[in-house]
């Protein structure tokens, strides 16, 4: 029976990769992907099927779960945001090598604009750097219909694909039309093991053979029913996945639109269309991925632009006014903006722990001058802004730690890093145990609120376990502290971190408090329940 | 026919319930939608918007061209004020009149709403105030509403109210009662 649903891109992709037969998704959770196997943990046809489908500890283990269960010959998928791939680029990139069996399927969810992330990288890079095929869905249905697609070639070609996602798609909500689950593969493990044992010999071999398979991909791009081109004018356009909708609503006259949704870039279309344009338009959300192609494609006397020439911004995500523009089209003009108007940034909630923690570190680092506090990424990244002010760094997950690290190797003191406890089990443990072993002069805050609360609030990996995870990493006993992040305790934890601040080797100090948030949640549920 | 609705508040205020519901009965009548939603970072007590579009053709943009809105509908009125390039010359706004001060530079309170008040087309109302007099305090979204519902033409309040009890009949009874309610009285515009 198909039915039509409301769903979030998100939504629609993890229904699709359902209905494809997926025996297992592998994730960390990361705006704007945290949706989908969201989506995957609460539905029925998953739990029915036994779909597994727990968050991981980080983006690595998951993409090297998900190619072990691709090995077994069963559909894998992994979801991240895109600077996840960044974090599991070694397995990934790998996987291009060995190649799957199962179905693998990795789902890279881009920020441009930066809503919710420390850069805006674009994924589609990955993919090429892989050589492997990229789909990147324009709306909601596609998502839905391309899943089972994406699991189809990868198992035809025998190479993980990459799917794109960017944040609007990710959290835009439309009608979905949905089909009949298909079935779930066997259990069939692969026995080639020569292709799966990455010595020199059995790579060089692998990685001929991944070249030589570029022409295929190719061609499947050039005949894919997702690249499509429709001629009308003599303005060429190329527009990659959810920029065809901003170029259809803004209706220029007199364009041909080749609509991009599968990479390679199918290079044939492209040359059919810039036999019968004057120039070329690229409008692509992200970084000019495309548009440099295309220049490199049709040679340097042919007229392109896009987000190299200016014609769209070089930042920042595409939206309806700005592709526009870029046709000489404006957009009706608006009210004016208001006087009376000031920003609202996030905020730590009422009552978090993480304010606790802030309030007492500040309190002592007012006493030290040259302290530096090494921050990382979750919802204390917010003791970045007023009224804490508290941390001098957020670079990338783990970076706390092993920043403070080397910045006391050059002589800073006190160093304190500040770190959650998912980004401590996501990244933070092997920067631990560096410092450990160089018996480091640093001070590291753990701010445990027993979940990962940035993302809304999912299990954290490393809960109840703490303690003993640093203790095993080598952090002496004595200076190993678990204190409860409130007024009350101030006293105690103010001391606490002077004595440990004072002392020339690694201390951690654990300030645990349920976050607000899940706490809130709980109680809801245990009430409902009632 | 197309109603573009720019929705806004304070993360937390429950912009989204406000979607869902005119989400429900957009699909319930046929039409086309797109809702594109703010998660994530901002939801942390920051400024939050979602981009409601609702058509009988299709919809392309998940996002509203500058000055295409037909209503902003906000749940704070500063926010209301935020997204005014957005509001289309005709456009309405509709919007709770209690500021929600959670900042150390909110602007000054009569000023404030002597801005919302100049505007052509404007409905405000404490909605807050509203839902706590009829006892269903968790309801003000649901005034907003019926005050929208009066510049929603692309759906009848009868289908809001169809969808208030498809969207809330898993909380059971005594919610969907409070949500009605809470709905007629912004559409009556009880004070
Ligand atoms: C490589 C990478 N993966 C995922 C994210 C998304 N992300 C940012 S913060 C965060 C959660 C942090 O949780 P925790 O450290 O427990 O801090 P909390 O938010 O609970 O305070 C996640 C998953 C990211 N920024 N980078």
């Amino acid at each position: 029976m198909r039915v039509k649903r409301l769903l979030l891109g998100d939504e629609a992709l993890a229904l699709g990769a359902l209905h494809a037969g997926l025996s297992g998704v592998y994730a960390y959770p990361g705006t704007p992907s945290t949706e989908i196997t969201e989506f995957i943990q609460g539905a029925p046809l998953a739990r029915e099927r036994g779909v597994r489908s727990r968050w991981c500890t980080n983006e690595k283990t998951a993409m090297e779960a998900a190619l072990g269960m691709s090995y077994a010959g069963k559909r894998a998928l992994v979801c991240m945001k895109h600077v996840g791939m960044n974090v599991c680029a070694d397995a990934f990139v790998n996987a291009g090598i060995t190649g799957v069996k199962g179905g693998l399927v990795v789902v890279a969810a881009d920020d441009p604009s930066m809503h919710s992330s420390q850069n805006e990288q674009d994924s589609r890079f990955y993919g090429k750097f892989a050589m492997v095929p990229i789909l990147e869905p324009s709306d909601q249905q596609e998502c839905y219909d391309l899943m089972a697609e994406a699991f189809r070639l990868s198992e035809e070609v025998r190479l993980p694909v990459l799917v794109r996602m960017v944040t609007r798609l990710a959290h835009s909500r439309a009608a979905v039309q949905t089909g009949e689950p298909g079935p779930q593969n066997a259990l069939d493990p692969d026995s080639e093991r020569t292709r799966w044992v990455l010595l020199p010999g059995n790579a060089r071999r692998q990685y001929a053979a991944l070249v030589a398979r570029q022409p295929e991909l190719l061609r499947r791009s050039e005949e894919s029913r997702y690249n499509s081109l429709v001629k009308g004018g003599p303005l060429g356009v190329i527009a990659c996945g959810i920029a065809s909708n901003y170029v259809c609503e803004a209706h220029p006259e007199g364009i041909s639109l080749l609509k991009v949704s599968q990479y390679p870039l199918p290079e044939s279309l492209v040359r059919d269309l810039a036999a019968t344009s004057a120039e070329i338009v690229v409008v692509e959300d992200g970084q000019p991925f495309v548009e440099e192609q295309v220049k490199a494609l049709l040679g340097a006397g042919y007229p392109v632009s896009g987000r190299l020439t200016g014609r769209l911004p070089r930042t920042g995500e595409l939206n309806p006014d700005n592709v526009a523009a870029a046709f000489g089209l404006s957009n009706e003009d608006g009210h004016a903006p208001a006087h009376n108007l000031a920003a609202r940034p996030p905020q730590l909630c009422q009552g978090c722990g993480h304010r606790d923690v802030y309030a007492a570190l500040n309190q002592v680092i007012a006493e030290y001058p040259n302290a530096r506090v090494f921050g990382d990424i979750g919802c204390y990244t917010l003791g970045a802004l007023p009224p804490y002010r508290a941390i001098d760094s957020c670079v990338d997950m783990g970076a706390s730690i092993t920043m403070a690290k080397g910045a006391a190797d050059a002589g800073v003191h006190p160093a304190v890093a500040v770190i959650g406890d998912s980004t401590f089990t996501h990244s933070g443990m092997t920067s631990l145990l560096d410092a450990v072993n160089d018996n480091a002069a640093i001070t590291v805050i753990l701010s445990d609120n027993l979940t990962t609360a940035m993302t809304g609030g999912q299990d954290s990996a490393g809960t109840h376990k703490f303690e003993a995870i640093c203790l095993a990493l080598g952090v002496e006993r004595e200076h190993l502290h678990v204190v409860v992040p409130l007024p009350k305790n101030m006293e105690e934890i103010t001391r606490i971190i002077r004595e440990e601040m004072e002392y020339k080797g690694v201390s951690v100090i654990i300030p645990q408090r349920e976050c607000m948030q899940t706490l809130a949640r709980k109680n809801r549920q245990k009430k409902a329940a009632q | 026919m197309k109603t573009d609705i720019k929705l806004a508040g304070v993360g937390g205020q429950g912009i989204l319930s406000i979607a869902t519901v005119i989400g429900e009965a957009a699909t319930a009548a046929g039409l086309h939608l797109k809702q594109a939603e703010v998660h994530g970072m901002s939801q942390r007590g920051g400024d939050v918007q979602s981009d409601l579009r609702l058509s009988t053709d299709p919809i392309h943009s998940d996002l509203i061209p500058q000055g295409g809105a037909d209503l902003i509908l906000s749940m704070e009125p500063m926010e209301a004020l935020r997204y005014l390039p957005y509001l289309s010359p005709e456009g309405a706004v509709v919007t709770s009149s209690r500021p929600f001060v959670n900042i150390p530079d909110y602007p000054d309170e009569a000023a404030l709403l002597q801005e919302v008040d100049a505007l052509p087309n404007v409905t405000r109302m404490d909605i807050e105030q509203v839902a706590k007099s009829l006892l269903a305090p968790r309801s003000a979204n649901m005034v907003l509403l019926g005050m929208a519902a009066r510049h929603l033409e692309i759906l009848s309040p009868d289908e809001l109210r169809t969808a208030i009890r498809t969207v809330f009949a898993r909380k059971g009874d005594k919610v969907v009662e409070d949500n009605l309610k809470a709905f007629d009285a912004g559409y009556e515009g009880l004070q």
